[in-house]
């Protein structure tokens, strides 16, 4: 199974990013091979809708489980309906979350914030 | 003749100046192209109030006709579209009505479809008919009202006086591009300096004719009046910081109609604009 985080830097142990939609990277880590891989997210420097783009990009890399600090609205609703499911993280690092996740230790994300997209946009 | 008022902060007396320029004029036309905050219907409390929606369009999909190609999201530079599940999902609120995606569809999956933003209000108030533009809450932009506003509604009047939205981004561009003339108002203060600058730079980069009216004006430094005199901008006229004015306005009434003190200063500011605009 595929494990999606917003992280800060392209490296193991990198830091969980405060933003999902604007996160530098997208950590995948595959649970059955062990591997990580770092998918530079495209969405980070966008003008408006990052978290959709972000989102597109979490749903395409065949993630099942979203770990993130936080999520808009618009960006939940396309995690969800690609059944991805939202973790919230606990831990500052990456890899710390990734632990806690397989241990069961994780709860569900569900506080999903209605985004800063609209102060101010035009 | 179009005039358009502006600053580039709120609250420094756009509808103030507005309002009172509009009512001090024989015959006009005050329109509010604040939408996302129209207040000059307050002062006028216009009568025979006629209102239209806005629409703009906005993309629908048939998903029976989508292959998944992707090229109306990644043409959409506001990310308005996302492709999950073999199934196109449009954010409405995030759409700016740009049609691209439409477009750009090779499947012709996509159509439009008209999304009411808000409305124009039209009434009047003695010698003045007012046009409100109201930008429901969440939208995007606010640019199509005004455009319905000043190029579809087209008030035809000698005197038109435009009340612009503070800042100087689109909505404001959108308000001032077809104007004869531009009024700056600014405050006494650093900070009103500033904002001074970011509608001077606009103004000058539209080549719009403009001056400046320095309001809340009190004994002592001007950093707005410094700035102008730096950059040999014309100044109109000076409005006092003054307390009689200040209750006039804060009870919603109209300057020039209360106070002869008041009708003389914007009708003679009024007389400068014209003068000024047909150099």
């Amino acid at each position: 199974m595929r494990i999606a985080i917003p992280v800060d830097e392209n490296n193991i142990k990198t830091s969980v990013c405060v933003s999902f939609g604007r996160a530098p990277y997208f950590l995948i880590y595959d649970t059955n091979t062990d591997k990580s891989v770092f998918l530079e997210n495209k969405a980070a420097t966008s003008p408006g809708g990052a978290g959709i783009k972000a989102a597109q990009a979490v749903v395409d890399s065949n993630a099942r489980v979203l770990l993130t600090p936080r999520c808009g609205e618009n960006a939940a609703n396309v995690i969800l309906e690609g059944g991805v499911k939202i973790f919230k993280t606990a831990f500052p690092s990456a890899k710390e979350n990734i632990e806690a996740f397989i241990a069961g230790k994780l709860s569900l994300l569900d506080e999903i914030h209605s985004g800063y997209h609209k102060n101010g946009s035009n | 003749m179009r005039i358009a008022v502006l600053s580039g902060k709120g609250g420094t007396g756009k509808t103030l100046v507005s309002v009172n320029l509009a009512a001090s004029a024989k015959k006009a036309a005050y329109i509010d192209c604040d939408v996302e905050e129209p207040n000059g219907h307050l002062f006028f409390k216009p009568q025979g109030v006629k209102e239209r929606a806005v629409t703009v369009k906005i993309p629908q999909v048939e998903n029976s006709l989508c292959d998944g190609c992707r090229k109306c999201v990644d043409f959409c530079n506001f990310n308005a579209l996302a492709h999950i599940k073999d199934k196109l999902i449009i954010f409405e609120e995030i759409c700016h009505s740009c049609g691209g995606c439409v477009l750009v569809c090779p499947r012709k999956a996509l159509s439009e479809k008209e999304k009411a933003i808000g409305k124009v209000q039209i009434g009047t108030s003695e010698n003045v008919t007012i046009f409100t533009g109201i930008l429901n809450t969440g939208e995007a932009s606010g640019v199509p009202i005004i455009k319905q506003l000043l190029f579809e509604d087209k008030p035809k009047s000698d005197i038109e006086i435009i009340d612009c939205p503070p800042g100087s981004a689109c909505i404001v561009m959108e308000s001032i591009k077809d104007a004869d003339f531009c009024v700056l108002v600014a405050e006494p203060t650093l900070f009103g300096m500033h904002n001074l600058n970011m509608v001077y730079e606009l103004v000058k980069l539209f080549n719009k004719p403009f001056a400046v009216v320095l309001n809340k004006c009190i004994e002592g430094r001007n950093p707005s009046e410094q700035f102008c005199l730096d950059n040999n901008i014309k100044i109109l006229c000076k409005i006092p910081f003054d307390n009689e004015l200040g209750t006039i306005n804060s009870n919603a009434k109209i300057a020039v109609r209360e106070n002869e003190k008041y009708n003389a200063l914007f009708s003679s500011l009024l007389t400068k604009i014209t003068k000024e605009a047909k150099k």
